[in-house]
């Protein structure tokens, strides 16, 4: 299995040879930024189109095929013309909150970025909360879209930002439960270690029944916390045009549009981080020379595979059902998801206790 | 009919008992008495007249009036009735809001064409037009001068009161005025350009957090005097209108006034034209249900289901396309049969067309209805019972769907259907669920009067000989067709010449965007969108 | 598309004249070409319709003529974030505020088609009392797509010109284009 930390420390120790220590630092934390923001916008790029082609396909459509081979360029031509697309100003409104919020959002989503385990020794930051970080980020995105309904002065994203602040505090819980449950099987908070401790099996096959309840509520969890459908409510078109950012044009519409893809993308990290072993390849107790093999796929491509087989089926649920009601999304999270979070928690612990997941 | 004649006569001795040109027994009554008539038309158990089909305002020159074409359900027989006043500068006549749920907006569209005030109707807004509108574009003697109601791009002066005219006990009749919205209601505007009404229509809606306390419906961003235009054409040229309503009962609504004209010129049709146009409404039907299915779910959130539903109506669009020669304005029937032969490969496509049918519902079914999220969505939401549909005038899919049995093709048969085979489809449920089902299993019946139709088309002349110029005699006729949404009634009158005097439609969509409010008070906002997308209504159609 | 299979190529190339008389600098003129780009594969349409040309519309995005090809089913109901407005269907004198306001809510670059006969002279209800004679009074149009519906082909042609259109834009310096709309603008005020 290549390591990538050899590289990175191959860089650092040049860095060190070149100048002092907390320049080195610096350099590094510049060189990682900006690798960060190329890889954050090509993902997006690529999240877009992938999205556009497989809702095509369920659609019985093409998808996007002209701009470029394929049509692999049209998210890059959507690009620039949102980039010089003009910035609506608006009166009446609460001008300095109102250009937060996007930027809130879109930092929320960033800061994840540098806890996902993206290969063999290539994370920005590991260290012994990296999870509970990781859940942290994640719920500042909510205050941007609570901001930006708030400062629109408009009746719709008003709307919009409660129904999203209602659908975000619930399910909160159920992620932070189902992340929980997988913690206490793991043993640690800390995402290196828990993708080391799934070297030998997943945890989706190593944690019994209750890793694939945890992994269920997870995966809807997550997706209502990216405002996806079928929970898409505080963007729900039909009901409130575009929800809480309606009145936003431009790049700053651009930036919530990219959060929307790149919060897809960190939920099924996340995912494959927990249950699918982040970018350990597929190992079967027994099978030697099959695990061999498996050890030659990158570890980087393990987990950008998984990451984006599991949004698939995110992508899939929106084009699929229909969106539900604010209470029933509420009574979804509070009677149904988060007592059988809990249920699995203890079920889990149980399973720990009596070292069944060894 | 008789019997019905005798007991108007024994019920209202002080009423002249008339009948108009398609046999329907016309009252004549005196605006004091019209009240009271109506009440007792409605309530006495021999008439129970409860459902009102529509009222059409009239101009006769010399006097204003209107005349109301009621049916009852139980009986299923029809009686107009007809009110006049003489008074030009203020005309006024009791309203019978308080009888027919769907007479107080009947009644706003009466006052907003010509300027008749309803005594006793609770909102007298004006309906369609501007409130700072010069004239009354129906009226004769309306002024059409573009400079007294220029387009301006200033937004339209708009009051929250509306004036009522109240009856005082010792017969003086107050302007009072009434206020739509309460000081502290959270108005949310929804509409006219949002991608879930359909169109061009505007709920105004008071809300308290995301439960809807009431809505102002708001029409007229699509009226295009339709019936004002027809007056200035002549007959044949009335027709292509038809189209440019609801756009999905193209054919059916063609149909309707082509049997009215036909009437009335009393013209004979080929039974060979008659079999066409019978397979095109129902084409047409089914090609409208499932745009519904595909646009309502679309409406819930499911994207997806449009695009497989489209797939059914693009099909059937080739049908037509080949036969007609457009994709949506066909403008296929015309007076005397229909404008062209069918295709050559016309029979063939509608079987290929039928084979697939079965299929693509199951499929709806297993993708859609079944869903847990759907029902739940649908299931119990805008229940709507059988006695607010009749008397809201709720007719089609929507209205069966509560159990009231208004199929036009049943009630009173038009064409060859009282001769074919097909059931008609009645839910007692009236929730939207209800109205999703009703569609799709009519879709299932339209298919098998096609069935029925596609191997037995006789032979003979597609359009029989009528003159260039028609001229209809004297007099007044009523039509009523089942659209695709409705019932659609069309009223005709004549004064000899080569054009109509007054071309009244009355479009299954208004009762249904009216019914609304009724339907959504106490429910959530996106119970709204629901409700919206269950009862179908096209706004080109309720605005004309 | 082919370019002899375009019916209007004089036009374009009149625009490209102009453009070309008037002189780019290097840097600029590719940077314009860049934009130019971006701007005419990703035009997204506002959801906008009033009558029957909106259903055309829709058949328009289904799977047969699927416009997603193109890059233009990313239809947004906010006019904030559109950046053309189909105009399909009939504007009634009580619509032409409404319909100001949506033109005017639109982000810069925005263009308008006049999709039907309704839209580009009132069609068949041109005698009618309540019904505008054409848009092109209120708002200024880009391209006009006859037909009463036009088929979905001929709308796909109609944005393809807009698409052409814009690739002979300019971003920096002068812009033919965007001088006669600030005249139009300024002709046809709306006020606050």
């Amino acid at each position: 299995m290549q390591d990538f930390g050899i590289i990175t420390n191959s860089i650092h120790e040049f860095f060190l040879s070149l100048m002092p220590s907390w320049a080195a630092v610096l350099c590094e934390c510049i060189i990682i930024g900006l690798g960060l923001l190329l890889v954050y916008s090509v993902l997006a790029l690529f999240y877009i189109l992938y999205e556009r082609k497989l809702c095509a396909y369920v659609q019985c459509r093409l998808g996007p095929n002209r701009v470029g081979p394929w049509g692999l360029l049209q998210s890059v031509a959507d690009m620039f013309k949102i980039l010089i697309k003009e910035l609506i100003e608006l009166r009446h409104i609460d001008k300095f909150l109102f250009a937060l919020a996007p930027y809130l959002v879109i930092i929320a989503s960033m800061m994840c970025f540098a806890v996902l385990p993206w290969g063999n020794g290539l994370q920005i930051i590991d260290f012994n909360i990296g999870i509970f970080f990781l859940l942290a980020c994640s719920s500042i995105g909510v205050l941007g879209i609570l901001l930006a309904g708030w400062s629109s002065n408009n009746k719709f994203t008003l709307i919009g930002a409660l129904r999203s602040g209602a659908q975000m505090v619930s399910y909160e819980l159920s992620i932070g439960l189902s992340v929980i449950t997988m913690v206490v099987l793991a043993g640690s908070m800390s995402v290196g270690d828990i993708v080391a401790a799934q070297a030998d099996a997943w945890f989706i096959f190593k944690g019994h029944i209750a890793a694939l309840i945890a992994f269920v509520i997870y995966m809807i969890a997550g997706t209502a916390e990216t405002n996806r459908g079928p929970f898409d409510l505080p963007e729900a078109e039909s009901e409130l045009t575009a929800g809480y950012h309606t009145e936003y044009s431009g790049i700053h519409f651009g930036f919530f549009y990219l959060a929307e893809y790149l919060n897809l993308f960190i939920v099924s990290g996340v995912a494959s981080l927990l249950f699918f072993g982040g970018w350990m390849p597929l190992h079967i107790p027994g099978w030697e020379a099959f695990n061999h093999i498996m050890d030659y796929i990158p570890s980087v491509i393990w987990f950008l595979g998984k990451a984006v087989v599991l949004s698939a089926i995110i992508i899939w649920f929106k084009w699929t059902f229909p969106r539900l009601r604010i209470d029933q999304l509420l009574s979804l999270e509070w009677k149904y998801l988060l007592p059988i979070g809990l249920f699995n928690l203890v079920l889990m612990v149980v399973i720990v206790l009596l070292g069944w997941h060894i | 009919m008789a019997n019905l004649q005798d007991k108007l006569a024994q019920l209202f001795p002080a009423a002249t008992l008339g009948s108009d040109d398609s046999g329907t027994p016309m009252l004549t009554v005196a605006d004091a008495d019209w009240h009271s008539v109506a009440s007792t038309l409605r309530d006495n158990p021999d008439t129970a007249m409860d459902y009102l089909v529509t009222i059409v305002g009239m101009d006769w020159t010399d006097s204003l009036g209107c005349i109301y074409y009621m049916m009852s359900t139980r009986h299923s027989h029809t009686v107009a009735v007809k009110v006049a006043t003489t008074d030009r500068d203020k005309p006024m006549l009791h309203s019978v809001a308080d009888l027919w749920d769907i007479a107080g907006i009947y009644e706003r569209e009466v006052y907003d064409f010509f300027g008749i005030v309803f005594i006793g109707n609770p909102d007298m807004r004006r309906l369609f037009l501007n409130i700072d509108w010069v004239g009354y574009p129906l009226r004769k003697d309306y002024d059409e001068d573009p400079a007294l109601n220029p387009i301006s791009t200033e937004n339209e002066r708009q009051s929250d009161l509306t004036d009522v005219w109240v009856e005082q006990p010792d017969g003086k009749v107050v302007k009072t005025e009434r206020a739509v919205f309460g000081p502290e209601d959270f108005v949310v505007n929804i509409g006219p350009q949002h991608p879930a009404t359909h169109g061009v229509l505007r709920f105004r809606t008071a809300v308290d957090g995301e439960t809807i306390k009431k809505i102002d419906v708001y029409m007229g961003y699509i009226h295009r005097g339709v019936e004002k235009l027809c007056e200035s054409l002549q007959w044949p040229q009335t027709l292509h209108f038809m189209d440019r309503l609801d756009y999905f009962s193209a054919h059916n609504y063609h149909h309707g006034l082509c049997i009215a004209i036909e009437k009335a010129a009393g013209i004979e049709i080929s039974r060979r034209a008659q079999v066409i146009r019978v397979m095109m409404d129902e084409l047409s039907r089914i090609a409208s249900h499932c745009l519904f299915a595909g646009t309502f779910c679309m409406d819930l959130g499911a994207t997806t289901m449009l695009f497989y539903t489209l797939r059914v109506r693009e099909q059937i669009l080739d049908i037509m396309e080949k036969t007609c020669g457009a994709r949506m304005t066909f403008n296929y029937d015309c007076i005397g049969g229909v404008m062209q032969d069918i295709a050559p490969d016309f029979v063939d496509d509608v079987k290929a067309l039928l084979a697939v049918i079965p299929k693509n519902l199951k499929e709806y079914d297993k993708i859609f209805t079944g869903n847990v999220i759907a029902r739940n969505r649908m299931e119990g939401v805008g229940t709507l019972s059988r006695a607010d549909a009749i008397s809201w005038g709720v007719t089609g899919p929507s209205g069966r769907a509560s159990g009231w049995a208004c199929d036009v093709r049943k009630m009173a048969p038009y064409s060859i259907y009282s001769e074919l085979d097909f059931d008609e489809v009645v839910r007692t449920e009236g929730d939207s669920m209800a109205r999703f089902k009703c569609r799709m299993e009519e879709i299932r019946q339209s298919a098998r009067i096609l069935e029925q139709l596609v191997d037995n088309i006789p032979d003979g002349e597609y359009c029989v000989k009528v003159p260039k110029v028609l001229k209809l005699p004297k007099g007044s006729w009523m039509q009523l067709v089942e659209g695709c949404r409705g019932v659609f009634a069309v009223y005709l009158e004549s004064d000899g010449s080569t054009k109509p005097y007054r071309l009244k439609i009355a479009p299954p969509c208004l009762p249904l965007a009216a019914v609304v409010d009724h339907l959504t008070r106490g429910n959530k906002i996106a119970d709204l969108i629901t409700i919206g997308g269950s009862l179908d209504y096209i706004v080109p159609d309720m605005d004309r | 598309m082919p370019y002899e299979a375009f019916k209007d190529n004089e036009y374009i190339e009149k625009l490209v004249n102009e453009l070309r008389e008037s002189g780019a600098n290097v840097v600029v003129g590719s940077f314009d070409k860049l934009i130019n780009w971006g701007r005419s594969n990703s035009i997204w349409p506002l959801t906008f319709a009033t009558s029957c040309c909106g259903i055309e519309f829709v058949s328009l995005g289904a799977a047969r003529f699927d416009m997603a090809r193109f890059g233009w089913e990313v239809a947004r109901a906010s006019p904030r974030q559109a950046d053309f407005m189909m105009v399909a269907g009939t504007i009634v004198n009580r619509m032409v505020p409404v319909f100001r306001r949506l033109y005017d809510q639109l982000a810069e670059p925005k263009y308008v088609i006049a999709c039907g006969s309704c839209a580009i002279s009132g069609g068949p209800f041109r005698k009618s009392y309540h019904v505008a004679k054409g848009i092109e009074d209120i708002v200024p149009v880009d391209v006009f797509v006859p037909g009463c519906p036009p088929r979905p082909e001929a709308m796909i042609y109609g944005i393809m010109q807009l698409s052409r259109k814009i690739k002979v834009e300019r971003f920096f310096g002068g812009v033919n284009r965007k001088q006669k709309r600030q005249e139009f603008l300024d002709a046809h005020p709306v006020q606050d």
